[in-house]
């Protein structure tokens, strides 16, 4: 018989402000497997604990360098979430992109971001000066 | 020039845009006032998600919650006055503002006060040692790196962790500064469980709690913060200090109402308000961090909604101020919104528990409510609706909460 480790974690679900605070036990092999899990007041957070405990998973936020615009930064985020461990690579890539006013919300800012799937659009309209 | 108007909203934030939009379908004529040369307050430069998911159902990042109340504001007759300064509100409802038109004068029938916070400042703690440059609140470093494309810092601790602060420790790491750690001095986090979580624990910046900044020093830029733990009665443990060599301290201490400039009505410290938004001046209405400080823009949006909708049908004559049952804050409540309520209409609560709950029960009496809450913490507001109710011998409501089991 393999043994199995079995590993508690307290995981905050992020989908919602709700925050909800799920003590999660479960199966660290090869396949992770959820054997317990308490505190989640919807579907999503235990999609979410999963999720967390594999390979979590962020929005980037930040701003990206605008020229001729009224203001100098357009800020940006990615249209879906992207892994936790490509943040920092990713936040290169926008520091080193510089776009032209106008911009306006949910224009493209990058696609497919590191082949994450991702985009990385903005959020809001910067006028030309 | 004299304007006419029949509700006038002051602070063009997410508060304030929900006010004006709301008096104005509620059939108003609006004229909505905003200092800065943009509309949208401090959403300009909350780049980061986690709005909306109440009020819009949508997960948006602060300057999307905005840009989507302006356009809706744009398809309305609502005028909006930007890089306008309220001087003066006085009693005979007559607002004087300054712009760059000169000197005006509005006759309006309502008032909504949506003027939001201000950040306590480093100032205030009285932290001895140096006074060196360095030091920022978070909103200010937020606005540097944010708006302004500056770099505020090369190293940074942060002090209270507050959800600013909590925010501003991942936008400072992720910028390339190195972040030594979030110094708070209560034994939890002020800020959103969520937020700790993706700001904090994603990145290693470690939270010490029940710590506190004893002292900064520097010769004319900040270069060593002091920070000792605290025992549970809030002294300094002895030799338990440490040292961190960083060029920035950034605060998060607090948020203040800002109720300037009306002065003749109640505050504590924030607008005292009825679960109407009315004030104790029948025509002042108020919504948002002016009344107390919220944990959500979806909370502030709702609010200015609701304060729009009722200065609205004030202005019309339709809403008439009833007398109003008082809200008691009971056993181990810290902050309670509103504080009266007018039992006609429905009223939604807002709660904090002045400490730590395994599992609290809240009460509300003599209505019979009771919720449970698990992990009841201050930093995390709770909300409780109330149905309109008919009672005539009621004449105080008490909100408590007490650990359960």
């Amino acid at each position: 018989m393999n043994l199995v480790e079995y590993k508690k974690k307290k995981i905050i679900c992020t989908n919602c402000p709700l925050g909800c605070k799920i003590n999660l036990v479960y199966a660290d092999a090869d396949e992770v497997e959820i054997i317990e899990a308490q505190g989640n007041r919807c579907k999503r957070g235990l999609e979410f604990a999963k999720q967390e405990i594999t390979d979590p998973l962020r929005v980037v936020v930040t701003s990206v360098r605008v020229e001729d615009g009224e203001i100098p930064m357009a800020s940006v985020r990615s249209d879906k979430p992207v892994p936790l461990r490509l943040m920092e690579e990713i936040m290169g890539v926008i520091r080193q992109t510089k776009v032209s006013a106008p911009v306006k919300r949910g224009d493209i800012i990058i696609e497919n971001v590191l082949n994450t799937g991702a985009n990385i659009i903005s959020t809001r309209t910067v006028n030309k000066k | 020039m004299r304007y006419e108007t029949d509700v006038v909203v002051i602070g063009a934030g997410g508060g304030g845009m929900a006010a004006a939009l709301s008096a104005y379908k509620s059939g108003a004529d609006v004229i909505l006032i905003e200092r800065e040369d943009e509309t949208g307050g401090v959403l300009n430069q909350c780049i980061h998600n986690g709005f909306g998911l109440h009020y819009y159902k949508k997960d948006l990042t602060g300057p999307e919650f905005k840009e989507t109340l302006q356009e809706e504001l744009e398809r309305t007759n609502v005028r909006v006055l930007k890089g306008t300064f309220v001087l003066d509100v006085s009693r005979d409802k007559r607002i004087t503002f300054v712009n760059s038109n000169g000197i005006h004068e509005i006759k309006t029938k309502a008032l909504v006060m949506t003027t939001g916070a201000r950040e306590r400042h480093f100032n205030s703690l009285g932290i001895p040692g140096d006074r060196v440059s360095g030091i920022f609140t978070a909103g200010v470093a937020q606005k540097y790196i944010n708006l302004q494309n500056l770099k505020p810092a090369n190293s940074a601790l942060i002090v209270g962790s507050g959800d600013i602060g909590l925010i501003m420790a991942r936008r400072l790491h992720l910028e390339g500064i190195e972040v030594k750690g979030v110094v708070e001095i209560l034994p939890y986090p002020g800020g959103l469980e969520r937020n700790v979580q993706q700001c904090l624990r994603d990145y290693d910046i470690p939270l010490y709690l029940s710590h506190s900044v004893t002292r900064v020093e520097g010769k004319n830029r900040l270069s060593k913060v002091y920070v000792s733990q605290l025992d549970g009665t809030g002294n300094i443990i002895p030799n338990s200090e440490k040292v961190f060599e960083v060029d920035a301290l950034i605060t998060s201490v607090g948020l203040i109402p800002s109720v300037k400039p009306v002065e003749f009505v109640k505050t504590g410290p924030g607008f005292i308000t009825s679960n109407t938004n009315q004030t104790t001046e029948d025509w002042i209405f108020a919504a948002g961090n002016c009344t107390v400080i919220f944990d959500l823009v979806d909370y502030v949006a709702r609010e200015g909604e609701k304060a729009g909708k009722y200065a609205a049908l004030y202005a019309k004559n339709e809403y008439i101020s009833q007398e109003k049952i008082t809200i008691k804050k009971g056993k181990n409540i810290n902050i309670i919104h509103p504080s009266y309520i007018d039992p006609n209409q429905a009223t939604k609560l807002y709660i904090r528990v002045s400490r730590v709950f395994q599992k609290a029960e809240i009460t509300i009496e003599p209505l019979g409510i009771k919720i449970i809450e698990e992990e009841a913490r201050p930093s995390e507001m709770v909300e409780i609706q109330i149905k309109p109710f008919k009672d005539n011998l009621c004449k105080e409501i008490e909100v408590s909460a007490h650990e359960l089991g």
